[in-house]
């Protein structure tokens, strides 16, 4: 957005907690089961049911804030938000509100032009989820499930400190990075794991914060982008159009590219927000949070610095592995002993193809570190190409055999003997004289077909340095 | 088979212990006597069939040599305690058709201790109230009457039902609630023992909410030993509710050693009110006096804030029931009444589910939460509950046990003090404190109002310290001798 | 400030209660009484004195992970005015 505009964007992520039950009853929080199987009688807002806080959620809300380097608020208290919607039963919503149990913290993110930024984190607290449930097949009824009532969320609020939609993304990338390496939210944006409310303003520089709109429910970074920058530009010209920005909460649809003003009266709301008497406040012990900092993995950023000190990474291909912790890991285990850059890249490119095709996650890969490992090891002692290589890696994923026995079992070992190279560069120069000609006389690209030739006459197995060195030598004359 | 209705729960249980008679004949004279005083409207639901059938199992169990501390002791239930399988109505229209399919913990304490459930008593909607007049299903009436005089007079509230019935003698004893008085008051208008135990006591769970930091479950009885008994079934920690506290519960039966010279009594200054009539002043200090006779001390202590007590209760109780009735709103069970829209559905199913008192609160509950006003009305009410709280924890330091009068009156007709809320809540004026500090509290009968209407003294002990509250009731009874009975009470076939 | 009918709506629409148009005044009047009455509130000194967010002094039990409850769809629906496959039937929600 050149000009004179800045843009000043604020998110917040909701996170849903990686627990097995819900934040304040038993009932499984898994994704995807049958309509109201995996409802309680609290969940149900029965009468007479009482919220018990789940134990596993506090570790990890506690977790996250000391990942973002934020203070962790030893004394928080839990808050009902009040307002009417079919799919919150008890007519509240169970959150946090003047005492969250995470304050203030920060996360840096890298910047386009290679700088960073340091985008303040405002508080964490844990809340209900309140995912709308409803269904809408029939044309004046809708149809309820609780599922998802009661299932424990972070809510992880940003300060407006991002200028731009691509730093909006690369604050939720990292953020998602953080969650997934310390294991406390696994950060699946389609299964509506993670969730962003997109907070949007635009001033001129120097001038106070405009009104701002807030855009919810972007599943997915690649929308959120999209959302942010529409927003902007609407803004923008609404502003210089001579109006004024009305402060509403919007929807982005995807279809259209656009956002819309929401018809819903939840922003007329008043909450009305005190402290739950169900819950006595959350108190915690100084060594309590101390023991779980011990817990704490090399985040990403310590991580992607060790890759690029250590191995010799680029910061690109350094981001990309510690994205996660699985791959991060994966990745080490590699590259013990090895060239770290070919592992990197067997990791970064091949690896993720070949898991897509077959419709495997890297931490159920049939291809372990160890296997790859053995792969990486004919590559690099000269046993077989790169591109054979690519070949083998398929074969691995679908029959399950290490990559050695593929590799005798098929014949793929690379002829670097001189003597057969130097016979198959003499066959196709003797085959094709016009071409010999041709390069000769400066058409240096044929040296491309040359070596195809002899590629294809050898099912790949030609050493294709030796091919391409020889080839030199004798076109040369 | 008609003295077996005059007995009180500790006696019943010591004559079954020694075979007199079984549980299935003393339910039966209870069912009888249900039906006798129905005019009362005690009961919202009377359950025979199954009283007869628990009634029959405990009998076999007690065969087997298998008894339970409540073993055969049969009891009415106030119907805000979810009951599986059996309707509960909350007093409301709004749960209409509710039947739950689970059973609230202190119901489930009763039954596994060997108790038989007579029915639901009637009460005031959602607990809200201080005469049982606000019930959907009508009033109850007190099963006494003025000396020379047949106007209906309330039980009190909202614990009415449960109140009367033990009154008329319908009932061994029962179990009602109590959030700013709701056992104790009608405890006093019915001439009936009514306790509510410390906050956290006993749990909340299964117990449908009004005011969830007020809430308490508690024993209505014929004699304090009765009350200790069914406490001590109650009572126990429930994972369940995070409110509840994780203590033993004490044997409080055995702490009913009549004995209480080393104790002291502690007599608050601002208890003393303008407008209280000389007669309840006038039991007061005869109950001081017993007390002196007894051997204990006598101590004048101050609890100042005492009279912000109501007040302050008026503001956090709405606002808490504000919140807990939200859930009532014809999507999951209960009423439902129609609407094109679901906000529509909701409005107009609360508009006609609820009653005008409960409503009332509602509003006052959603306007002290509202932006603008919650600084000026909710926080500081919670506020001066702190500074409530901190009197007695002085008062603590000095006495053992705190001496009030229950109510400022007897029991009043029925259709009374209906035009003025306040003139209402001013029936609790004298319990509302103890609930707003979460302290256990008693009320004993102790004597006759000058038209022959029962009067009660109201104790209130330590936290967690009903064993010495029980043994200063104890005390509290075996001098004031209350052994009147009410006009309308079932006298057996 | 007292409250005049309009407030009694507000509060009223919040609340999800539906009023007759006719009962707003006298309503009204009523909660002034009652708000009047609790004003008195406004004597007591609290300067430095923390709300009363829990009666009794405990910590918060927390429960484990484990999932121990639900899978009582019938239970859940049992009480329910309209239901179908497994669903809450309700009146369209506008979003």
């Amino acid at each position: 957005m050149a000009g004179d505009w800045e843009i000043v964007i604020g998110l917040e992520v909701h996170a849903q907690i990686t627990v097995k039950a819900k934040l304040f009853s038993g009932a499984a929080a898994a994704f995807g089961a049958q309509p109201n199987e995996q409802v309680s009688l609290v969940d149900a807002g029965m009468p007479g049911m009482l919220p018990v806080l789940n134990g596993a959620v506090v570790r990890h809300a506690v977790r996250t804030g000391l990942a973002l380097g934020a203070v962790i608020n030893l004394h928080s208290v839990f808050a009902r938000k009040n307002y009417f919607y079919p799919d919150m039963p008890q007519g509240y919503q169970i959150s946090q509100y003047e005492l969250p149990i995470v304050g203030e913290g920060e996360l840096t993110i890298e910047l386009a032009d290679g700088g960073t930024r340091t985008v303040g984190i405002e508080r964490l607290h844990l809340e209900q989820d309140a995912c709308k449930s409803l269904h809408y097949q029939h044309p004046n009824k809708s149809y309820i499930d609780l599922n998802r009532s009661g299932v424990a969320l972070m809510e992880i609020v940003s300060k407006p400190d991002m200028r731009s939609a691509a730093e909006a993304a690369a604050y939720v990338t990292k953020l998602r990075a953080i969650l997934r390496t310390i294991g406390s939210c696994d950060g699946n944006m389609q299964e509506g794991s993670l969730r962003c409310d997109a907070n949007v303003s635009v001033r001129r520089p120097g001038a106070s914060l405009g009104l701002r709109c807030e855009i919810k429910n972007l599943n997915s970074i690649r929308f959120m982008r999209d959302a942010i920058e529409y927003e902007a530009a609407r803004q923008i010209a609404v502003i210089e159009a001579g109006g004024k920005v009305a402060q509403e909460t919007r929807l982005y649809d995807p279809d259209s590219g656009e956002t819309r003003s929401m018809r819903s009266k939840e922003d007329e709301q008043d909450y009305r927000y005190f402290s739950d008497p169900d819950l006595l406040p959350l108190n915690l012990d100084q060594s309590y949070v101390d023991e779980l900092r011990d817990t704490l993995p090399e985040l990403p950023d310590a991580r992607k610095q060790r890759f690029m000190a250590d191995h010799g990474l680029s910061s690109y291909d350094s981001s990309l592995l510690v994205a996660d912790r699985e791959t991060a890991d994966y990745f080490e285990a590699v590259a013990d002993g090895r060239d770290a850059k070919l592992a990197a890249n067997w990791v970064i490119s091949e690896m993720p193809a070949q898991l897509n095709r077959t419709g495997n996650a890297l931490a159920c890969s049939p291809v372990a570190a160890d296997a790859l490992g053995g792969l990486i090891d004919l590559i690099a002692d000269g046993t077989i190409s790169n591109s054979i290589a690519k070949d083998v890696l398929s074969d691995m994923f679908d029959s399950g055999k290490p990559a050695a026995a593929i590799v005798k079992e098929r014949g793929l070992e690379q002829v670097s003997d001189s003597g057969a190279l130097e016979a198959a560069v003499a066959k196709v120069m003797t085959d094709n004289p016009e071409r010999v000609a041709d390069y000769r006389a400066g058409n240096n690209k044929l040296l491309g077909w040359f070596m195809g030739q002899i590629m294809q006459a050898s099912q790949g197995k030609a050493n294709p340095q030796l091919v391409n060195q020889l080839l030199r030598e004798k076109l040369a004359g | 088979m008609s003295e077996l209705t005059q007995l009180t729960l500790a006696q019943a249980r010591d004559a079954m212990a020694a075979g007199e008679f079984s549980a299935v004949e003393l339910t039966d004279a209870y069912i009888a006597a249900m039906e006798a005083v129905r005019g009362l409207n005690c009961y919202l639901l009377e359950t025979a069939g199954r009283a007869r059938d628990m009634a029959a199992a405990s009998d076999a169990r007690r065969a087997k040599g298998d008894v339970g501390a409540l073993e055969g002791v049969p009891l009415a239930v106030k119907d805000l305690f979810c009951t599986a399988g059996v309707p509960t109505t909350a007093g409301s229209h709004i749960l209409d058709g509710f039947t739950p399919v689970y059973e609230s913990t202190v119901t489930r304490n009763l039954w596994d201790a060997g108790a038989v459930m007579l029915g639901k008593t009637n009460l005031d909607e959602f607990a809200m109230g201080s005469s049982n007049m606000t019930s959907y299903f009508g009033p109850v009436t007190n099963p006494w009457q003025r000396r020379g005089d047949a106007a209906k007079l309330v039980p009190g509230g909202s614990s009415g039902g449960s109140a009367a019935a033990v009154a008329a003698r319908a009932a061994l004893a029962a179990i009602g609630t109590d959030t700013g008085g709701s056992i104790r008051q009608p405890g006093a208008f019915t001439g009936i023992v009514g306790m509510k135990p410390t906050y956290g006591r006993c749990s909340r769970w299964g117990v449908v909410a009004f005011a969830s930091s007020l809430d308490q479950a508690g024993p209505m009885t014929h004699d304090v030993r009765d009350a200790a008994i069914l406490l001590g079934a109650m009572a126990g920690h429930d994972a369940r509710d995070s409110t509840s506290m994780d203590r033993a519960v004490p044997d409080f039966e055995a702490a009913l050693s009549g004995d209480i010279r080393s104790l002291r009594i502690g007599i608050p200054r601002q208890y003393v009110m303008d407008g209280t009539p000389p007669e309840i002043d006038a039991l007061w200090r005869q109950g001081i006096e017993w007390m002196r006779q007894a051997g204990a001390t006598i101590v004048d202590i101050d609890l100042p804030h005492t009279k912000y007590a109501l007040p302050t209760y008026y503001i956090v109780a709405p606002a808490e029931a504000s919140s807990n009735l939200a859930r009532y709103d014809g999507v999951r069970y209960g009423l439902r009444v129609a609407g094109d829209s679901i906000q529509e559905m909701y409005e107009n199913t609360r508009g006609e589910g609820f009653g005008p008192e409960v409503k009332r609160r509602i509003l006052i509950g959603a306007y002290v939460l509202s932006a603008g006003y919650y600084d000026a009305y909710y926080l500081k009410a919670q506020k001066v509950r702190t500074r409530i709280a901190d009197d007695f924890h002085a008062a603590w330091e000095k006495v053992d046990t705190i001496l009030t009068p229950t109510t400022p009156g007897p029991a009043f007709a029925q259709g009374e003090k209906m035009d003025d809320p306040i003139a209402m809540y001013l029936n609790d004026i004298f319990t509302v404190p103890a609930s707003m500090a979460g302290l256990p509290a008693i009320s004993v009968p102790a004597g006759l109002s000058a038209e022959g209407l029962p009067l009660g003294l109201h104790l209130i002990g330590r936290p967690f310290d009903e064993e010495t509250l029980f043994r200063v009731a104890g005390v509290l009874e075996d001098a004031a001798g209350f052994d009147a009975r009410p006009a309308l009470m079932a006298k057996g076939a | 400030m007292p409250l005049d009918r309009e407030n009694v709506r507000a509060i009223a629409q919040l609340a999800r209660l539906k009023m007759p148009e006719a009962l707003l005044d006298s309503l009204a009047g009523e909660l002034n009484k009652i708000l009047g009455w609790v004003e008195q509130l406004g004597e007591v000194d609290t300067d430095g004195v923390a709300p009363m967010t829990s009666v009794v002094a405990a910590t918060l039990k927390q429960r484990a992970d484990i999932v121990d409850d639900g899978d009582m769809v019938e239970d859940v629906l049992a009480n329910a005015p309209e239901e179908t496959r497994n669903f809450f039937v309700v009146p369209k929600v506008i979003e």
